[in-house]
């Protein structure tokens, strides 16, 4: 069973700040992690190798730092990892970043599964995922927080909903984007932190991938961020009065109120 | 201070650091409270191979030594002293195999150590058999082929809880220390008991426990080294084990410093954070001097043993006393610093106050070190005549 884990870094979000004349997110001297909801993923992809044989494929997009996250997955126990990079891919939406990414993956070829983070923390978008699925012409199941039955050809998974979850059967090959109630991402060994450091990563531009150099980056995407700001918070606040029972009584009924129970 | 550690080292360092913030710091509190021993956290450090990384290659562990040991003793401890000591113990308990054991003893019990599906404690102390380690009454009587051990251990770390024991017995009373030996024994023989958990002012998520043994048999091969080495085997191990209790220390006190830093620079009296007082200033520095101090000396000293040296009695010595010492007046500190806070169990810091003060006894107390140093810098001095 051959599963791929796609993987994003995305800045530490205990660090990141947001520039106040640029509006975007300060990336320089930041720390940069793997987004915390693509842990979830590699982990699963390592569990279903475990189980059942086979071998994951870590893949990233991103530029040359973002090793670092591929090289996490490999000391988690991935076998490969590649990494797409490209000047010509800076800037690029999740379109393009679903269209590099598919072709990589393509590229690779011969996966039952294809694994992603819900979304990334630094985006929100959640799109990347289903966008990947689209252009390899495969199914695709988003939030799955477990999966009860996987074999060559299909799976039975769990997808979160708001009240609840859905029990989906889908063919394989497929896509699925997991929820952290999924499992709990194991911490490297450091055996698998020595086969990391050792590891080579595949490296792939868009010229490897035959990519639509017009349709590529910031030009060939449809979506363009105009601003981003840390919206104003405006909080009031509200000093009850009177004896505790008193102010009891109020809050209980204000919050009745406001329907916050 | 920079250390110039190894890649390795760091990574083992990091990776330890990031057990104790992740999987120890959360339920310390907890753990404390209930005294509940951390196996879901040993297991944790077994699966990311921590528990071998001063274990040899070839008996399945990372190859580092003593230096990697105590960087993952240090880290553990900053968040739990109590956690660090079990982990610790297991070292103590398998280091005599290491120095002493026969191949075929090593092949047998080492590697599960350093996989971390076996702990491995160590018996020496007794009732009457404190810092007189000579006074020991367990006994081990020859019997064709197996030794019959009797007698009690008292305040074993890891008892009850680890597969495998080495433990010091009187094999010869007449002659005096040289008339010890030491065994391997495994949980589950016969004749081999635990007595009650015991109820202990700090490190309350590890355990401490008797080992009983009655008329317990085991097989002549358990023998480490030759009879009546007994003696050599457990200060020949206490030398490589003294700075693991240096690094919990260590581990200790700077976590006490940490907090007591942070809280300094968010608690407000006289309308300024109390970080901009003078006295708490020269606190701080005065901890963080100590630290720095015990930290070179025990990196040092780790070193010195990881490089082959012949005779570091002395320096094993130093750095536990300087470590605990440190340790304890720096977690008294902290916990004034903290005031009134400091002394409610909301707050970190007493829990490391009371995990400091055993530092300065076990494995020898500070006075037995001060003996121990002091014995040494005579016999250096005189062999210079």
């Amino acid at each position: 069973m051959n599963v791929i884990v796609c993987v994003k870094q995305v800045p530490d979000p205990a660090e990141a700040k947001i520039d106040k004349e640029t509006k975007t997110i300060v990336r320089e001297g930041v720390t940069n992690i793997t987004n915390p909801f693509d842990m979830y993923g590699i982990e699963e992809g390592v569990r279903i190798k475990e189980k059942n044989g086979g071998k994951v494929t870590a893949v990233s997009m991103g530029p040359p730092q973002s090793e670092k996250c591929l090289r996490e997955a490999i000391a988690m126990g991935a076998d490969e990892a590649i990494l797409v990079s490209d000047r010509a891919l800076a800037g690029s939406d999740t379109l393009v970043t679903a269209t590099a990414l598919a072709a990589a993956i393509d590229k690779v070829g011969d996966y039952h599964l294809i694994i992603c983070g819900r979304e990334a923390i630094d985006g929100d978008t959640g799109q990347t995922g289903p966008g990947i699925a689209e252009r390899l012409g495969i199914p695709h199941v988003t939030y799955v927080q477990k999966i009860r039955e996987i074999s060559e050809d299909k799976m039975i998974v769990e997808r979160m909903i708001e009240d609840g979850y859905q029990v989906i059967e889908v063919k394989l090959p497929a896509l699925i984007t997991v929820v952290k109630d999924i499992n709990e991402p194991r911490i490297p060994s450091l055996r698998g932190m020595m086969k990391a450091k050792k590891a080579n990563i595949i490296t792939m531009n868009a010229q490897d991938l035959s990519l639509d150099p017009d349709n590529l980056g910031l030009k060939g995407s449809p979506t363009q961020v105009i601003r981003q700001f840390t919206p104003e918070i405006v909080r009031k606040g509200e000093v009850l009065e009177g004896e505790p029972t008193e102010q009891a009584a109020v809050l209980v009924s204000k919050l009745l109120q406001t329907r916050v129970v | 201070m920079e250390y110039f550690l190894t890649e390795e080292q760091e990574m083992i360092r990091d990776l330890a650091r990031k057990i104790a913030k992740e999987k120890v710091e959360p339920v310390a509190a907890e753990l404390d409270e209930t005294g509940e021993f951390p196996w879901e956290i040993l297991n944790v450090l077994a699966e990311s191979d921590l528990c071998g990384v001063y274990i040899p290659e070839e008996y399945g562990g990372f190859g580092g030594g003593v230096l990697e040991q105590c960087l993952v003793v240090e880290e553990l401890s900053k968040a739990c002293s109590g956690v660090a000591v079990s982990y610790a113990a297991s070292g103590l308990g398998s280091f005599p195999i290491l120095l002493f054991g026969t191949e075929e003893q090593k092949q047998k019990y080492i590697p599960s150590v350093a996989s971390g599906k076996s702990l491995a404690a160590f018996g020496l102390t007794e009732a009457n058999a404190g810092s007189d380690a000579g006074a020991m009454e367990t006994t081990a009587v020859k019997d064709g082929d197996h030794y019959i051990l009797n007698g009690t251990k008292q305040w074993i770390t890891n008892g009850g809880e680890a597969d495998i024991y080495t433990v010091i017995a009187v094999t010869d009373k007449t002659k005096g220390s040289r008339g010890n030996s030491a065994f391997i024994v495994e949980k589950g023989t016969p004749g081999f008991t635990f007595g009650k958990k015991e109820n202990k002012m700090g490190i309350r998520a590890s355990t401490t426990r008797e080992l009983i043994f009655q008329d317990c048999r085991i097989p002549k091969e358990n023998l480490l080294g030759r009879e009546g080495m007994g003696f050599i085997v457990a200060m020949k191990t206490l030398d490589v084990t003294r700075p693991g209790i240096a690094a919990q220390a260590l581990g200790i006190a700077s976590g006490a410093l940490e907090a007591a830093l942070n809280y300094a620079r968010e608690r407000r009296q006289f309308g300024q954070p109390i970080a901009s007082f003078q006295a708490i200033q020269h606190m701080l520095a005065d901890m963080a001097i100590q630290i720095e101090a015990a930290r070179a000396l025990l990196y040092s000293t780790a070193r010195m043993i990881d490089s082959g040296a012949k005779n570091y009695s002395k320096e094993s010595s130093m750095c536990k006393v300087l470590a605990s010492d440190v340790a304890m007046k720096v977690t008294v500190d902290a916990v004034q610093i903290f005031g009134g806070y400091g002394y409610m169990k909301e707050y970190p810091v007493e829990k490391m106050m009371r995990d400091a003060k055993i530092t300065q006894i076990y494995e020898g107390t500070n006075q037995i070190q001060r003996n121990i140093i002091a014995l040494e810098m005579i016999k250096e001095a005189a062999r210079k005549r």
